[in-house]
């Protein structure tokens, strides 16, 4: 399982890259494995005003439909359009494309998401329960 | 179909299995106050051909639009249907009950909606359109849900010219969706734009305009869509199918949801329906809009092929995140308008909505000349209302003269005109009116 050691990740499996006021954001390989093939990506418009834990944007896999969910309150600035043509790329490298990119309006928030170590911990346990 | 009631033996056999020792006692779940307490008023059996006979003298006591000129309109109107039309439905191939659950086998029934659909996105503009709703007011409510659930807002703006039966289907769903439903005042029988302008704001999801309104009139709110797409909210149209073979399409309006009543096309009044509901929009809502939609494929031996397609997954595997519950269409009348718009074509189409626009401006200039007044000024397609102190009355004068008159408003009466209706019917409509006959 591969997470990065510079992004920071919620239990939803989504990561986050900060970058000054910027936000970008995407779902995890941990993610990606899970849904399996990915067939639709739905993206948020820019210029959507946007809260912590507000449904963001929606993966469709042939497995399963999941909400991403935004981890910051802030405005989204763009989305991925190169995802609504090729939404394999989520598969095929899921942090090397992002969703959409937030300016985050409330940088505390960021504080609750998980460090790359507690985010293998948390798979790591949910792998575990799985196999349970 | 017979209808084989079970005999009282089988009916105490079925008791007797299931532990009961009467239906009184199987029903006790069922309020004693609400119970009927005495044998269904049913009368002694009869004949086959009696009762033939009775219904038969029953319904000749209908009138029918074959026999009388037509000037009710308000919201279904009196077009002619070709006799090819009626013999094409009665295919049993398409004369079935529903839609088949193994779609993808029944290749013609998924080939007339998607040219039925193809059609709706011709006469609308509109990138896609879904399979058909059930009428024109529940297709309006859809289109209204669909909004709040992708606006912010959740406020639906919509001048009172709307349908008022559309509105109440419209208020019907706002009491469990999340949806608030303000009216606005009109003037002059059309929408009060600088009113609407005021009111719109970013809580605002829709703005609705029906084209042409209630009462005929045409609207022109052109600067409506800007301002509700510079809030983020959607500009909904409801419009009449015929009148698009003439109008400017709502696409170019700036609609981003496009529904209307598609009895006009081809399918009888039948005292109000079954009718559908058509539901055209832009490529934003492809996954989004409620019902089936049929696409065009090729199949594995690089054929031509039809399969049901991109429906909203939130009607199937998120249902708590659905905007809508309605999967299925009116597939025989979404059929009948197919091929009422294929008979028609496109230059038939534009002459049979020049036609009725034709009579209905021959019969306000002939009613002014009667000393009668149209009840707005505003332009209109092929209704209107014209004043009249006593419309009840009017109507009453009408049918004793062998004309079903037209819908009571207040103070006047909205009179439509198809193409079926002759220059001798209209005068003779005036003559009544005027006093004359």
């Amino acid at each position: 399982m591969n997470i990065p050691n510079d992004l920071l990740y919620t239990n939803e499996h989504e990561w986050i890259r900060v970058n000054g006021e910027q936000a970008y954001l995407g779902i995890t390989d941990f993610a990606q494995h899970h849904l399996g093939d990915i067939v639709f990506v739905e993206l948020p418009e820019p210029d959507t005003e946007i809260s912590v834990g507000e449904s963001i944007a929606v993966v469709e896999s042939v497995k399963a439909v999941s909400s991403v969910y935004s981890p910051v309150t802030g405005m989204v600035t763009e989305n991925n359009e190169e995802l609504e043509n090729s939404p394999e790329l989520l598969n095929e490298d899921p942090y090397a494309n992002h969703i959409a990119v937030i300016s985050i309006s409330n940088p505390d928030e960021l504080n609750s998401l998980m460090s790359p170590e507690a985010y293998a911990a948390f798979c790591a346990q949910q792998e575990q329960e799985e196999e349970i | 179909m017979k209808y084989t009631p079970n005999s009282p033996a089988v009916v105490k056999e079925m008791l007797d299995e299931a532990g009961f020792s009467s239906l009184d006692e199987l029903f006790t779940d069922i309020p004693d106050t609400i119970k009927l307490k005495r044998e269904l008023n049913l009368g002694p059996g009869r004949s086959e051909m009696e009762v033939g006979r009775e219904l038969k003298t029953l319904a000749a006591r209908n009138l029918n639009t074959d026999d009388y000129p037509c000037f009710l309109g308000a919201g279904a109107y009196d077009h002619y249907i070709p006799a090819a039309l009626d013999q094409m439905l009665l295919r049993s191939e398409f004369y079935t009950a529903y839609t088949p659950y193994q779609a993808e086998i029944s290749q013609g029934i998924l080939q007339s909606i998607f040219e039925y659909q193809s059609m709706i996105c011709l006469l609308t503009g509109m990138d896609v359109a879904n399979a058909s709703m059930y009428d024109g007011a529940s297709a309006l409510a859809e289109a209204c849900a669909l909004a709040c659930a992708n606006a912010k807002g959740e406020k639906v703006l919509l001048p009172d010219t709307v349908h008022p039966e559309y509105l109440q289907v419209l208020k019907t769903y706002a009491i469990s969706g999340r949806m608030e439903i303000v009216t606005v005042p009109s003037r002059q029988g059309v929408c009060d734009q600088e009113q609407m302008l005021a009111l719109i704001d970013q809580d605002t999801a829709a703005v609705v305009i029906q084209q042409p309104n209630f009462f005929g009139n045409l609207e022109q709110a052109p600067s409506l869509a800007e301002a509700v797409h510079q809030n983020k909210g959607y500009l909904i149209m409801a419009v009449d199918p015929i009148s698009l073979a003439i109008l400017k399409p709502p696409a170019e309006w700036g609609a981003d949801l496009v529904v209307g009543e598609g009895q006009a096309l081809g399918n009888s009044l039948s005292f109000g329906g079954p009718y559908l509901g058509f539901f055209a929009a832009t490529k934003k809502f492809l996954r989004k809009i409620p019902g089936r939609i049929v696409g065009q494929t090729t199949d594995l031996e690089g054929k031509r092929a039809f399969v049901l397609t991109l429906q909203a997954r939130e009607q199937h595997i998120r249902r708590e995140k659905a905007s809508s519950n309605i999967c299925s269409n009116q597939a025989l009348n979404a059929l009948a308008a197919t091929i009422y718009l294929t008979l028609a074509g496109k230059a038939g189409l534009q002459a049979i909505a020049t036609r009725c626009h034709q009579l209905a401006v021959y019969a306000a200039g002939e009613l002014e000349k009667a000393g009668l007044k149209l009840k707005y000024e505003e332009p209109f397609f092929r209704e209107f209302a014209v004043l009249l102190d006593d419309p009840a009355g009017a109507n009453r004068r009408l049918l004793k003269n062998g004309i079903i008159g037209g819908y009571e408003l207040k103070d006047a009466m909205l009179l439509a005109f198809t193409e079926k209706r002759s220059k001798a019917e209209i005068d003779r409509l005036i003559a009544v009116l005027g006093g004359k006959a």
